[in-house]
C-alpha cells in the first residue's frame, strides 16, 4: 500500500511534467511561425539568415545532448525514488552503507568531460564563423546608433540618415549581398536584436561592435532592444525591412532626397524651425540640423514612429508632439507646449515629409 | 537522550589548530588583496587612455625615500613582533613607536605628492582618467595605512599603560600580518605607478 | 553522562520585560541567535521580494497593461532582484551556516562572536537603507526614489547624467555596507572551521556541510570585494567628478560589466553552494546511506569554487568580445557543467540502494535534485556562446536562473528549513501543511518557470514593463503570473507553519530524524553552550557510531 504523501509527491510530480508537456508542445507551434508571413513572430527558430540558421543549428545540436543527458540522469532519478522507497512492513534495518566508488566516479567524470570537449568544439566553430566572416566588397554598410529610447541609421557610403525602420536587401544565395552593422551609442548601453535575423550584439558607449546579417527572404521582422537602458527601454522597437533588390535601390534614393518642400505648409514650416523642434531633429534641405532625436526629413517614409511605439498616423503624431507621455512615458521627447493651431499647422507640415 | 560525548572521551588527543586570529586575519588579507586587484586592473586598463590633461610621466615623482620608509616599517614591526615574544616590552615598545612614526611619516610624504600633484600640476581626481585612477589607488592604500596606524596607535597606548605583555604576542603578530600586508600592497603599487605606469 | 551534570541557572523563571528581551537578542553575541536573526530578516525579506515579483507579473499578465507606470516597474524589477539576492538568499544562507557550523564541529560558538554580531547588523542595516529609498521620494527632502537601474546597475546609466538624484545611491551604499558585513560573516566562517573543530574531527572528518560553507565563504571574500571595490569607484564617479566609467571621459562601460561579473558569477555559486550543503546533509538521512563519495564532493566543490572564478564573462557574451574571448569563456562555462554534475551523480548515488524517507525534507530535496538538473542543463545551453547570442537578454535566461535560485535553492532551503526547524525550535513543523506547501509550490514554480523560457525563445527580452501583443506572449505571460499566486499561496502555507508549529508542533526531542551528525547529540534547542563538555569524534558520523557500536564508521575511514 503506497502511503499518502507518496501519492502526493508522486501526482505533483507528474503535475509537473505535464505543465512541461503541455508548455512544450504549446511553444513548439509557436516557435515556427506560419511560412510567407515572417514577421509578427520574432522566435529565434524561425531562422531567416546565416547567422541565426548556424546558431539553429548549433543550439539544436546542444539541446539534443542536453537533452539526452537529461533523459538519463531523471530516469535514474525516477527509478531511485520508486526501487529504493522504504516499504511499509519494512524491518527497520539500516541498509548497505556504501562509501563511494572510485570506478564510477571516474567514470561520470570523464564522460562529461568528452561531452564538454564536443560541445566546445561545436561552439568554437560557430563562434569563428560568425564573428570573424570576412565582409564581402558589395555589402551594405550601416552605422547604427542607439540612443535613449530610439535607434539611428545611417549608410555612411549612401548618404542616408533615418531613424528606428532598417531597410536592408534581400541576400540571395547565387550573389550575396549581407549588410554589415557597426553598432554604436550616444548615451547607455543598449543591444540590437531581430531574432530571426542575427543573434544579439550590444550597442555601448565609446565602443565600436559589430554584427552581419543576410536575410533569404524579403519581409518585416520585428524586434527590439535587448538591454536595459533607462525607462522607456520596453518600447525602443527595431523593424528591419528586407526589400529586394529593386525596391532598395528605390528607397535608397528616395531617402537620398532633401525634404519635400511644400508651399502649402510653410506655416508649419515656420513652427518647426522656430520653436525648440531644430535643437533636437533634423530635416534635410532645411535649417534643422539636430541630432539628439531622430531625422525627420522623410518621416512619412515610416509605417511608426516613436521607435514603433505607435503607428505613423496624423493623430498619433499630434499626440505625440502634444503629449509623448501618453504614448511612450519618459521618453527624452518634451511635451511641446504648442497652441492648437500651430500644433496643427506643424503636423501638416510633417505630413508632407515623405 | 543520548550524550554525545564519544566512547572514547578519555584518549588525550594531540589537538592543535591553527590560531583562529592568524587565519581570520589571513582571511581578511585575502579580501582586502581582491579589493586591490580591481584597482589596480583598472589603472592599468586605463594606462594611455586619458583623453586630456597631464600624464603620468609629466608629473610623476618616484617616492623613494618615503618607500623605504614604509617598508623598514615592516622590518620594525616584524622585530617588535619578536621582541615581545621573548619578553623585552620595553624594546617592543621602542620598535613599535618607531613602526608608527615611520608610517607616519609615509603618509606625510603621500599628502606632500598630492600637494604637489594639485597645486603645482592640477591634477585632481576629477581631471582624467589618470587622476581618478591615481587618486583611487594611491588613496585606497593610505587609507590601509592609516587604519593600520589608528590600530598601532591603540596598541601602543595599551603597552604604555602596561597592558601588552607576552601572553599578548600573538594578537599582535596578528596585527603585524596587517601591517605587512598594507607594505606589500605598496610594493605592487609603487611597480604599477611608478614603474610600469611611466 | 547526561547533559544535566552541569547546572544550569533558571534563566526563565521570572517573567521578563518585553524591552529586557529584545535587548537580549538585540545585543546578542551568540551564533544560534544571531542565526534566527538573519533567517527571520531573510523571510521577512522574501515576502517584500515576493509581492515585487507579484506587482511584476501582474503587470505584464497581458500586452499594453497599466498596473504599473514604467518608472514603477523599473524599481520593482531593480528591487526585486536586489532585495531577494543580497536581503533574502545571502542572509538566510548565513543564517544557517551560523546557527548549525558551530554545532556540527563541536564548537561553543563562532570564532569571533561580536564580529558575528556586528556582521549582521551591517547587512540588516544594508536593507533598510535600500529600503528607505522609497520613502526618500523625489520631493522629500530631494532624497530621491528606489534604484531602477537593474541589480547590476551597468554604467553608464548609473552616472550622474543619467541617474539624477540618488536612487542610484542608496542601491551602491546599501550593498556597499552589506558587502563589508558578508565579508565578516565569511571571515569569521573561515576561521571558526579552520580553528574550532572538536577533538579528533579532522577536516576530512567534517560533515560536508561545514566544508561547503568554508568554501562558500573563501568564495564571499574572492568576489564580494571585486563588487565592493567597483562600488567605490561608482560613488568617486558620482561624487567626486572621476572617471572610471565615464564614456565621455574615455572610460569604459565594459569595465563595469566585468567587475560587476567577475563579482556576480562567483556570487550566484555562494548562493548555490550552501543549498549544496543542505542536500548534502538531508539526503543521507533520508535515505538512510552515508553521502556517496565523500572525499569527490569535497574536490568536486574545491574544483566548483575555482572553476566559478573563470566563467564570469559568460554573462557578456554579446558586448563585442572578439572570437578567442568568447571560446575562452564558453569552455569554462562548459568545464565547470563537470564537477556540478559529478555532485548530482553523488546525489543519486547516495539515494541507491537506500530506504527513501519520503519526509518532506526529502520532498524538498528531491524537487531540487530534479530542478537543478534542468537548471545547469539550461545553463550549459547558454554556455554555447551562439545560443546565448539568442538566449541572453530575454525570458529564456530570467528563466533559467529563477530556476536555479527558486527550483534549486529556494527548494533545498525549505528543506533545510523543514529539516532544522524541530532543531532551532523545539518542534516539529506540520507534516500535512509541509506536505501542502511543497505540492502547491511545485505546482506554482513548474506553471511559471518551466513557461518562462518560451516568450524568451520567441523573442521577448527581460527588464520591459510591457510588451506587444505579439503571438503567444500575451497568454505564456498569463499562466506564469498564475503560477506565481500559487507560489504566493504556498509561501503562506509556509509562514503560517513556521508560527503554528511553535506554539503547538509536537515536540522534537534531540534527535528527530535518526541522523549522524553532532548537532542532533544535543537538546532542541540547545543549551546557550551548546554542548556540556566538548565531544570527542572518531569518525564522519559520530553518531552513528554511538548507535551502532558493534560496526562504526571509523572502522571504514
Amino acid at each position: 500500500m503506497i502511503r499518502s504523501d507518496q501519492i502526493r509527491k508522486l501526482l505533483s510530480k507528474a503535475a509537473g511534467i505535464a505543465v512541461l508537456l503541455a508548455g512544450a508542445l504549446l511553444a513548439a507551434s509557436l516557435c515556427f511561425a506560419a511560412p510567407g508571413n515572417p514577421s509578427q513572430l520574432p522566435s529565434i527558430f524561425d531562422t531567416r539568415s546565416t547567422p541565426t540558421k548556424w546558431i539553429g543549428h548549433l543550439s539544436y545540436f546542444v539541446l539534443s545532448i542536453t537533452g539526452l543527458i537529461f533523459v538519463v540522469v531523471f530516469s535514474l532519478l525516477v527509478y531511485a525514488v520508486v526501487k529504493f522507497r522504504k516499504r511499509p512492513g519494512d524491518d527497520g534495518r539500516e541498509p548497505a552503507q556504501v562509501y563511494g566508488s572510485n570506478q564510477i566516479e571516474l567514470a561520470w567524470t570523464v564522460i562529461p568531460i568528452l561531452i564538454v570537449v564536443v560541445l566546445f568544439l561545436a561552439t568554437a566553430r560557430v563562434i569563428h564563423s560568425i564573428q570573424d566572416a570576412p565582409k564581402p566588397g558589395n555589402a551594405v554598410e550601416v552605422v547604427a546608433i542607439g540612443h535613449q529610447f530610439w535607434w539611428e541609421f545611417r549608410y555612411p557610403q549612401l548618404g542616408v540618415v533615418t531613424a528606428n525602420e532598417l531597410h536592408i536587401p534581400v541576400s540571395e544565395a547565387a550573389h550575396p549581398t549581407p549588410t554589415f552593422l557597426t553598432l554604436l551609442s550616444a548615451d547607455t548601453d543598449h543591444s540590437f536584436w531581430i531574432p530571426q535575423l542575427a543573434g544579439k550584439t550590444d550597442l555601448i558607449p565609446n565602443r565600436v561592435n559589430h554584427t552581419w546579417m543576410d536575410p533569404y527572404q524579403t519581409g518585416i521582422f520585428l524586434g527590439q532592444c535587448a538591454q536595459y537602458c533607462g525607462t522607456q527601454h520596453a518600447k525602443m522597437l527595431l523593424r528591419v525591412y528586407v526589400d529586394s533588390p529593386q525596391e532598395f535601390a528605390t528607397w535608397i534614393h528616395a531617402q537620398q532626397q532633401p525634404a519635400v518642400l511644400d508651399e502649402n505648409v510653410n506655416a508649419g514650416k515656420r513652427v518647426f524651425e522656430t520653436t525648440a523642434c531644430i535643437n533636437c531633429h533634423a530635416i534635410g534641405g532645411t535649417v534643422a540640423d539636430g541630432r539628439f532625436g531622430p531625422d525627420l526629413t522623410h518621416l512619412m517614409s515610416r509605417q511608426t514612429i516613436a521607435s514603433g511605439a505607435a503607428e505613423n498616423t496624423k493623430a498619433n503624431l499630434r499626440l505625440w508632439i502634444q503629449k509623448p507621455d501618453a504614448i511612450k512615458p519618459g521618453s527624452l521627447m518634451p511635451a511641446m507646449q504648442l497652441k492648437n493651431a500651430d500644433l496643427d499647422a506643424l503636423v501638416d507640415y510633417l505630413e508632407t515629409l515623405r | 537522550m543520548s550524550a554525545v560525548t564519544s566512547p572514547i572521551a578519555e584518549r588525550s588527543l594531540d589537538w592543535k589548530l591553527p590560531y583562529k586570529g592568524k587565519v581570520g586575519m589571513a582571511s581578511l588579507i585575502i579580501a582586502e588583496s581582491a579589493i586591490f586587484t580591481i584597482f589596480v586592473v583598472a589603472y592599468l586598463f586605463y594606462l594611455g587612455k586619458s583623453i586630456t590633461g597631464p600624464t603620468p610621466r609629466e608629473v610623476l615623482e618616484t617616492p623613494i625615500f618615503f618607500s623605504i620608509c614604509l617598508l623598514s616599517s615592516s622590518l620594525t614591526i616584524h622585530l617588535a613582533s619578536k621582541e615581545l615574544e621573548n619578553g623585552h616590552r620595553k624594546t617592543f615598545l621602542i620598535l613599535w613607536s618607531i613602526t608608527i612614526a615611520l608610517g607616519a611619516l609615509f603618509l606625510f610624504g603621500t599628502a606632500m605628492e598630492w600637494h604637489r600633484l594639485i597645486y603645482e600640476h592640477g591634477l585632481t581626481i576629477s581631471t582624467n582618467l589618470f587622476g581618478t585612477t591615481y587618486y583611487s589607488l594611491v588613496g585606497l592604500h593610505a587609507t590601509h595605512v592609516t587604519l593600520g596606524l589608528v590600530m598601532l596607535s591603540i596598541v601602543l597606548l595599551f603597552g604604555l599603560a602596561d597592558r601588552v605583555g607576552t601572553d599578548q604576542s600573538a594578537r599582535i603578530a596578528t596585527l603585524s600580518m596587517y601591517w605587512h600586508f598594507v607594505d606589500a600592497v605598496w610594493v605592487v603599487v609603487f611597480t604599477v605607478v611608478y614603474l610600469i605606469g611611466r | 553522562m547526561s547533559s544535566d551534570a552541569i547546572a544550569i541557572p533558571s534563566a526563565g523563571t521570572e517573567a521578563r520585560t518585553w524591552v529586557e528581551v529584545v535587548h537580549e537578542w538585540v545585543t546578542t553575541v551568540d551564533h544560534k541567535r544571531l542565526g534566527i536573526l538573519y533567517m527571520v530578516y531573510a523571510l521577512i525579506f522574501l515576502v517584500i521580494g515576493g509581492i515585487e515579483a507579484t506587482i511584476i507579473r501582474i503587470q505584464l499578465m497581458r500586452p499594453h497593461n497599466d498596473f504599473v507606470s514604467p518608472q514603477v516597474f523599473n524599481r520593482m524589477f531593480t528591487m526585486h532582484g536586489t532585495t531577494m539576492i543580497f536581503f533574502v538568499v545571502i542572509p538566510v544562507v548565513f543564517g544557517f551556516a551560523n546557527y548549525l557550523v558551530p554545532l556540527m564541529i563541536g564548537a561553543r560558538d563562532m570564532a569571533f562572536p561580536r564580529l558575528n554580531a556586528f556582521s549582521f547588523w551591517l547587512t540588516a542595516f544594508g536593507g533598510f537603507l535600500l529600503y528607505f529609498s522609497f520613502l526618500g521620494g523625489n520631493g522629500l527632502y530631494g532624497a530621491g526614489n528606489a534604484p531602477d537601474v537593474g541589480w547590476w546597475a551597468y554604467a553608464p546609466l548609473t552616472s550622474r547624467a543619467f541617474s539624477p538624484g540618488h536612487s542610484s545611491d542608496y542601491w551602491t551604499i546599501a550593498l556597499l555596507v552589506s558587502g563589508f558585513g558578508s565579508i565578516g560573516t565569511a571571515v569569521n566562517i573561515i576561521a571558526t572551521v579552520l580553528s574550532m573543530r572538536c577533538p579528533g574531527m579532522t577536516l576530512g572528518r567534517m560533515p560536508l556541510f561545514a566544508w561547503l560553507n568554508m568554501f562558500m565563504a573563501g568564495l564571499v571574500i574572492l568576489a564580494i570585494s571585486p563588487l565592493t571595490a567597483a562600488q567605490v569607484m561608482l560613488c568617486v564617479d558620482r561624487y567626486l567628478g572621476g572617471h572610471f566609467f565615464d564614456t565621455q571621459a574615455g572610460g569604459s562601460a565594459t569595465l563595469w560589466m566585468h567587475f560587476f561579473w567577475i563579482f556576480g558569477h562567483p556570487e550566484v555559486y555562494v548562493l548555490v553552494i550552501p543549498a549544496f550543503a543542505f542536500a548534502s546533509e538531508i539526503i543521507p538521512v533520508f535515505s538512510r546511506k552515508p553521502i556517496f563519495g565523500y572525499p569527490v564532493m569535497v574536490g568536486a566543490t574545491a574544483c566548483i569554487v575555482f572553476l566559478s572564478l573563470s566563467v564570469w564573462a559568460h554573462h557578456m557574451f554579446t558586448i563585442g568580445m572578439n572570437s578567442y574571448a568568447n571560446s575562452f569563456f564558453a569552455i569554462t562555462t562548459f568545464a565547470v557543467g563537470v564537477p556540478t554534475g559529478i555532485k548530482i551523480f553523488n546525489w543519486l548515488g547516495t539515494m541507491w540502494g537506500g530506504k527513501i524517507q519520503f519526509k518532506v525534507p526529502m520532498l524538498f530535496c528531491i524537487g531540487f535534485l530534479f530542478q537543478f538538473l534542468i537548471a545547469g542543463l539550461t545553463g550549459i545551453m547558454q554556455g554555447a556562446a551562439p545560443f546565448d547570442w539568442q538566449l541572453t537578454g530575454s525570458y529564456f535566461v530570467v528563466a533559467h536562473f529563477h530556476y536555479v535560485i527558486v527550483g534549486g535553492i529556494l527548494f533545498a532551503l525549505f528543506g533545510a528549513f523543514y529539516y532544522w526547524y524541530p532543531k532551532i525550535a523545539g518542534r516539529m513543523l506540520n507534516e500535512t501543511l509541509g506536505i501542502l506547501h511543497f505540492c502547491l509550490f511545485l505546482i506554482g514554480f513548474h506553471l511559471t518557470f518551466d513557461v518562462m523560457h518560451f516568450p524568451g525563445i520567441l523573442g521577448m527580452p527581460r527588464r520591459i514593463y510591457t510588451y506587444e501583443p505579439r503571438p503567444g506572449w500575451g497568454i505564456l505571460n498569463l499562466i506564469i503570473t498564475i503560477g506565481a499566486f500559487i507560489q504566493g499561496l504556498a509561501i503562506l502555507v509556509f509562514v503560517t507553519n513556521l508560527i503554528y508549529s511553535y506554539f503547538k508542533g509536537r515536540k522534537a526531542g534531540n534527535d528527530p530524524w535518526d541522523a549522524w551528525t553532532l548537532e542532533w547529540s544535543v537538546s532542541s534547542p540547545p543549551p546557550a553552550y551548546n554542548f556540556a563538555s566538548i565531544p570527542v569524534v572518531e569518525s564522519r558520523r559520530p553518531l552513528w557510531d554511538l548507535k551502532h557500536p558493534e560496526d562504526p564508521d571509523s572502522r571504514y575511514e
